[in-house]
């Protein structure tokens, strides 16, 4: 018995350095950041957690939901609306192969970048800000909402609406013309096929899709840091805040706090969108 | 969809997406005088600070996809043929990045990169480890949709039977098969790689996107230079991917 | 029970129908009449033009010429879904976040009938189907066939003028299909719509249609009832796409052919003087004979019949003739391999093609 149980141990050996890494590079700081979050001075404390409670803390992550959550809603229905145009074109069009390719690299576009493209399309000297200076003796720029949520929400759509092509397209090609056409053949026009077909099949997915594009604006740091020099409105920006600040020492254990309340609403959207994917991956086969 | 609404939406996408790319060019080329110039495109590979910058973060792409690949390509392979009760787990932890957001890793991981630089130094190549945790998820996907196309279990039966060890299966067998799927693993890190900045800045390495921070503040022509480079180049490789992926498809065989 | 109040089944027709795709002619002038009540199968082979002429019928494909009559009604304008024809599609045509009762329902519930109404005549359409335990089932919670006939019932929920069968077997197990063919046609029967069945595979045609349409390169070969398709043939393609065939030497003079040593008469659309025989396997018979004209070849046990493949020598010294016969496995018994054959027809007309 214990030779057999020996043998098939062995092949476990092949999948360590897997793990080691991973335990390395991924759980521990994962669980730094966890146990941290309860710690003060080197001790266990409450009084980061608590902190979570400030007013400057609630703000910014009022922000960050506000910031995430209407980027995943407009990109939602925008990108929607971009892959329901080019869902129906044949899978080696061109459009559609160029369409996607595009929207692969905008989604991974790093944030930098992408905040200097806005900053020079609309921000100081900014291409259209010429324009519309030299045209309509108007200064776009004047109130400084770029680098702030306006602006943040029209710069994180750039990446939001690739993204919500790239996930929600699958899901729109799975529905089958053989649903279309009997719905036709049973005396349904355009509008009921919509609504009583279309709709209902894809909601789960468009839903997900919206979850998934919320984690998304909820984590990320890269655009906002460029955009936004200095200023704590959301709560990566507050963590930067909290790591490099120099006046205030112990500052690095606040950042934990705010990781750890980052991790819960991510991880709480996340679970949100299994659920979703597995209830539409019934039907879409 | 009527042809002409089609049409329409897909214009107004393309002045959405491409205007702020041509207004980068645009800027990126102008003078204060309100003449062109080429001086911002040319201190790309003139000025040290972002040549240093740009070849940081090239030699960072081809670690990272080397260590990706050196990492989990056997581990799935592996599992695959000897360990398939494993697979949810890891599909679950190569999944997990996506869960736990790169900021929180990186604040996380201050101890372990005190190790880190210990052993290997302080150039910003130490950034390898974290950034193949990054990309884990979408190179487990692209890896994965790959294997499951081939039959990896039979291959590696009939290999056996010939008489192949098992590094033989995996290195001779099974890779050169998954030559799709490696492509595209490779070139989606290679795009995030070029684009990372929330481990690069908070741990202090000077990558490309890094540089291209700095100096907005001190010369944003420059900046906006080296951002539109890095985004044509990294759109250029997911664009060359997408069509050898469409072309190689139609070369699927036995 | 089931036939519409006031409403009885209805005369279809397609006249002159052309439909192109740029060079390819899909359809090149099909004109056909389906009498009230009656089952037409279209039978072909892939491309020959019957599932286009299934979805003209159905308003989801528009001809390039001709028309598309209903009880003498020109519908070839009307949209797709105001013809009021049920269609049963190959496969996944159900919806999947209904129940199956809910999927029988949707037509009903289209044209505003009352929800207590709409649920049981769900039910008793599933009923009909023999499905009534599975009502509240997903569709994917039930096996091809179960689906299959789910989407009939749904069809079949609001009566209907036409029913249209698109390959409905095609996609399902051999056992099940055979099962179903029968399910659809006493459906059929016990409904009486006018019904429009399209497939690829003759045995199905044979077995459950009032007639068949063999269709060939967008055209009608021959419209018939499925004995006389079988025994009568127009053409070569309808002799040889329905049914297995032989092909033997025969010459013809006077509307006589002549054929290993018999007198046939020969079928209308037969050539003059030298051509080849088409003899069906069953009209065909072999006993064991030292002088006989043939060798068996090889057997093949089939059940209750075996088929026997034979060469024929030819007198005049030539390739032998390659010949499959059908015949009851006792007299098969006799039969050795090797051995040689003495053969006989036994047909009450032959089509004789050219050779």
């Amino acid at each position: 018995m214990p030779m057999r149980r020996a043998r098939s141990l062995v092949p476990l050996v092949g999948v360590l350095p897997f793990f080691a890494y991973l335990l390395l590079f991924l759980l521990i700081p994962t669980v730094v950041v966890i146990v941290g979050a309860f710690q003060e001075n080197g001790s266990f404390s409450l009084s980061n957690i608590h902190a979570l409670t400030n007013a400057a803390t609630v703000d910014a992550l009022r922000s960050s939901v506000v910031l995430s959550a209407s980027t995943a809603v407009i990109g939602g229905l925008l990108g929607a609306l971009l892959a329901a145009v080019i869902a129906s074109a044949p899978e080696t069009s061109l459009v559609r192969r160029a369409v996607l390719a595009l929207s692969g690299s905008l989604a991974q576009t790093g944030g930098v970048s992408l905040a200097f493209a806005w900053m020079a399309t609309i921000g100081l000297g900014g291409t259209l800000t010429t324009m519309v200076q030299n045209a309509l003796s108007i200064d776009i720029t004047a109130s400084g909402w770029l680098y702030e949520m306006p602006g943040l929400i029209l710069v994180y759509c750039y990446f939001q609406i690739p993204l919500m092509v790239i996930v929600f397209l699958p899901a729109l090609d799975g529905l089958r013309p053989q649903w279309r056409e009997a719905a036709q053949t049973l005396g349904a026009n355009r509008f009921q096929y919509f609504t009583q077909v279309a709709i209902p099949l894809l909601l789960p997915a468009f839903l997900g899709s919206l979850l998934l594009l919320f984690a998304n604006a909820f984590a990320a740091y890269a655009t906002a840091a460029a955009l936004v020099s200095q200023g704590s409105s959301i709560l990566p920006l507050m963590i930067r805040a909290a790591l490099t600040s120099e006046v205030v020492l112990g500052q690095q254990h606040l950042a934990y706090a705010i990781a750890l309340e980052m991790i819960v609403v991510v991880a709480l959207i996340m679970g949100a969108y299994a659920w979703l994917l597995r209830r539409s991956s019934r039907w879409m086969r | 969809m009527k042809r002409w609404l089609r049409w329409l939406v897909l214009l107004v996408f393309a002045v959405y997406f491409f205007g702020p790319l041509l207004s980068m060019l645009d800027f990126s080329t102008k003078t204060g005088t309100g003449g062109r110039s080429g001086a911002a495109w040319k201190a790309l590979v003139t000025n040290h600070e972002v040549l240093g910058a740009i070849g940081q973060s090239l030699l960072l792409c081809v670690t990272t996809v080397v260590l990706m690949l050196v990492i989990l390509l056997p581990t799935m392979i592996w599992v695959r043929l000897r360990l398939p009760r494993l697979k949810r787990l890891i599909e679950f932890l190569c999944l997990l990045p996506l869960t736990i957001p790169a900021l929180v890793i990186v604040v996380g991981i201050n101890g372990v990169y005190a190790w880190v630089n210990y052993f290997f130094g302080y150039s910003p190549v130490v950034l390898t480890f974290a950034y193949v945790v990054l990309v884990l998820p979408y190179a487990y996907r692209a890896l994965d949709s790959s294997l499951s196309a081939l039959d990896v279990t039979t291959l590696a039966e009939a290999a056996r039977s010939l008489g192949a060890g098992w590094l033989t299966v995996i290195t001779r067998v099974v890779m050169p098969n998954l030559g799709a799927g490696i492509l595209s693993a490779a070139f989606i890190s290679v795009a995030l790689v070029l684009g990372e900045f929330t481990f690069a800045s908070l741990l202090n390495y000077q990558t490309l996107p890094v540089v291209i921070d700095l100096f907005g503040k001190r010369d944003a022509h420059v900046s906006v230079a080296a951002a539109l480079g890095s985004i044509l180049f990294a759109s250029a490789l997911l664009l060359l991917l997408s069509l050898a992926g469409t072309r190689s498809r139609g070369r699927k065989g036995a | 029970m089931f036939t519409s109040a006031g409403k009885g089944p209805v005369a279809v027709d397609f006249v002159d129908l052309h439909r192109h795709f740029g060079n390819v002619r899909a359809l090149d002038g099909l004109t056909l009449a389906i009498e009230p009540g009656e089952l037409v199968c279209l039978l072909g082979p892939s491309g020959c033009g019957k599932t286009t002429a299934l979805r003209i019928l159905a308003g989801l494909d528009h001809p390039t010429s001709g028309e598309v009559r209903v009880a003498g009604k020109d519908v070839t304008r009307v949209p797709a879904n105001r013809r009021d024809m049920g269609m049963v599609f190959q496969a996944y045509s159900l919806f999947p976040h209904l129940t199956a009762i809910d999927n029988v329902a949707f037509g009903l519930k289209l044209r505003g009938i009352a929800s207590g109404v709409r649920r049981k005549r769900a039910g008793e359409m599933l009923e009909l189907v023999g499905l009534s335990e599975h009502a509240d089932r997903y569709p994917h919670q039930l096996s091809g066939g179960q689906q299959q006939r789910v989407a009939l019932a749904r069809a079949l929920a609001f009566q209907p003028s036409v029913l249209l069968l698109d390959e409905p077997l095609s996609a399902l197990d051999a056992k099940v299909r055979v099962q179903l063919r029968d399910e659809i046609r006493r459906v059929q029967l016990e409904v009486g719509t006018t019904t429009l069945f399209v497939t690829h595979d003759q045995e199905e045609a044979l077995a459950i249609s009032d007639r068949v349409g063999v269709m060939n390169a967008g055209r009608l070969e021959q419209v018939a009832p499925p004995a006389e398709l079988y025994s009568a043939p127009s053409s070569q393609f309808v002799a040889e796409f329905v049914g297995l065939t032989n092909r033997v030497p025969a010459v013809v003079r006077d509307g006589t052919a002549a054929v290993l040593g018999r007198q046939l008469p020969a079928l209308a659309g037969s050539v003059n003087g030298d051509g080849l025989a088409l003899i069906r396997p069953e009209a065909i018979s072999v006993v064991p004979d030292e002088q006989g004209p043939a060798t068996v070849v090889d057997m093949s046990f089939r059940g209750p019949v075996t088929q026997v493949r034979c060469e024929l020598h030819r007198a005049d010294g030539g390739e032998p003739i390659d010949m499959v016969v059908q015949m009851a496995s006792a007299a098969a018994q006799k039969l050795t391999i090797g051995g040689r054959v003495q053969v006989d027809i036994d047909s009450a007309a032959v089509l004789v093609v050219p050779v």
